[in-house]
């Protein structure tokens, strides 16, 4: 599945090594706890940036921030030259530019799968149904699903509803394509397909935002890892930096939680 | 075999005049079920809505028809308000009015349900796909409330129809009341023909909600 994916796919037209996203001191709280603190990011056109940390340190949040599912409380999240804001009247064309992928991969479950995947080109952006018919067919091909075209969400398997919510994504022509870790409800055999799917899209120069507790793949796909706890962005670093010499203690004991030392052979030896 | 005293429908007009009291129920069931769906859909949305007021309006209103037997209702209309008004109401008219105010709070609680059974998940991922308010609600939310309505909304629709057997208690004459009279009239002449005519009204009742019960298991199987 890996290879020249999706290639041909439109939707890139801001020049590389611009800022395609920016937030400036951005904070949320829920009521009264502190969920982002003065979160400061710039990503530019191209990059794939992992965002690992551990659950409930507001990597979501983050993600839905940036595409305007939750108010923020102070600071600026701009998508090239315009303002994300929940509140503002272009938020649904600034939405289309943002593709999001969930972890429960919220297909609607009382449409087939090529009618998920046309529903918001037709509706939203107005374009003739043949064409987008057309390049979604291309799209599910690639990803393995063409025949599948024709089902009903409750069809498929998960790691396949999770490749349609890909699809479905890329139909609108996103800049920015926010993964909510979506790996996480899925078989473990699943998890290859999907992930699949994402290194291949990282292979043809999108830009991506990336939540994930799949350090293996975080280390293979990301060209910059940050790491978050608390709602502050501790670590911001290449992948071999991060995952090799950490520079803080929380990122370290972050790290150990997913290796496991050989108990087996230490057993033996005290025996 | 026992007598079952059915040769009484065939005297003079008594099946004609079952069928009419069938049509009577049916005529002030299905008025009920017009306004009642609705009705019931518009405020089952508005009690989704925050506004406190609005919900708590409405909430007192389901309670007191879902406490109230329709029996009561039906006589604090007919009787009740006739006398304090002083208007001419008709029994018909009563009826008509306490099944559309049981079948609007009944749907609407149904409605309500439907809608807050949607995932917000579902809300979000069609604002992340940039669809509108609007939009979200006609490609995705309604869609997906009006599969779910359908089961609930036939058995409220059967049971008012079954229902509206109470209003001969007001005076009007339905199907129950002419098998009452036609019972009463030829209670020397066939005195078994309660048992007979009894269960032709049994399945005139059948027969009448039968079809909408069809009807739900196809569109249920084909918005599978």
């Amino acid at each position: 599945m890996a290879g020249p994916l999706l290639q041909d796919v439109p939707g890139q037209d801001i020049a590389c090594g611009q800022a395609l996203l920016t937030m400036e001191h951005v904070t949320k709280r829920f009521e009264e706890s502190l969920i982002l603190d003065d979160i400061s990011l710039t990503i530019q056109k191209g990059e794939v940036i992992v965002l690992v940390g551990s659950s409930g340190c507001g990597k979501s949040t983050m993600l839905r921030c940036i595409n305007a599912l939750e108010p923020i409380q102070g600071g600026i999240i701009r998508l090239g030259e315009e303002q994300i804001d929940p509140k503002s009247r272009g938020l649904t064309s600034i939405r289309q530019k943002i593709g999001m992928v969930f972890q429960s991969y919220e297909l609607f479950p009382h449409m087939t799968v090529l009618d998920n995947i046309l529903l918001a080109p037709m509706k939203v952006q107005k374009r003739k149904k043949a064409d987008i018919t057309e390049e979604a067919v291309i799209l599910l091909e690639r990803v393995g699903l063409k025949e599948k075209a024709g089902c009903f969400p409750r069809q498929l398997s998960g790691g396949q509803k999770q490749r349609v919510a890909i699809v479905r994504a890329l139909c609108m022509h996103p800049e920015l394509m926010l993964f909510d870790e979506v790996t996480a409800a899925l078989d473990p055999e699943m998890v290859r397909e999907v992930l699949d799917v994402i290194l291949a899209l990282a292979a043809q120069g999108r830009t991506m935002l990336i939540v994930t507790h799949e350090m293996q793949f975080a280390r293979a796909v990301a060209d910059r890892v940050l790491f978050l706890d608390k709602g502050k962005i501790i670590e911001n670093a290449p992948p071999e930096e991060f995952f090799e010499n950490p520079k803080t203690e929380r990122a370290k004991q972050f790290l150990n939680t997913f290796s496991f030392e050989t108990v087996k052979g230490k057993d033996k030896q005290g025996k | 075999m026992p007598d079952l005293g059915l040769e009484v429908l065939l005297k003079g007009q008594n099946m004609e005049r079952l069928l009419i009291g069938l049509l009577a129920a049916l005529k002030i069931s299905l008025v009920s079920v017009a306004v009642s769906l609705p009705l019931g859909i518009l405020l089952g949305t508005l009690m989704t809505w925050k506004n406190p007021f609005i919900k708590a309006v409405l909430r007192v209103y389901l309670e007191i028809i879902r406490i109230m037997p329709q029996m009561v209702l039906l006589f604090l209309v007919f009787f009740g308000t006739t006398r304090a008004f002083g208007w001419d109401l008709s029994g018909e008219s009563a009826s008509v009015i306490v099944f559309s105010l049981w079948g609007t709070a009944e749907m609407s609680d149904l409605v309500r349900g439907a809608l807050i059974s949607i995932p917000l998940h579902q809300y979000e991922s069609g604002e992340a796909l940039g669809l509108s308010k609007v939009q979200i609600y006609r490609y995705i939310v309604v869609p997906q409330t009006l599969r779910r309505l359908i089961p609930l909304s036939i058995n409220l629709i059967t049971r008012m129809i079954k229902t509206t057997s109470l209003v001969l208690m007001i005076g009007v004459v339905e199907i129950l009341k002419v098998a009452q009279q036609i019972i009463e009239a030829n209670r020397t002449a066939s005195p078994n023909a309660a048992f007979g005519i009894y269960l032709v009204v049994f399945l005139l009742y059948f027969f009448a909600c039968w079809p909408i019960s069809v009807a739900a298991r196809y569109l249920e199987k084909r918005w599978r």
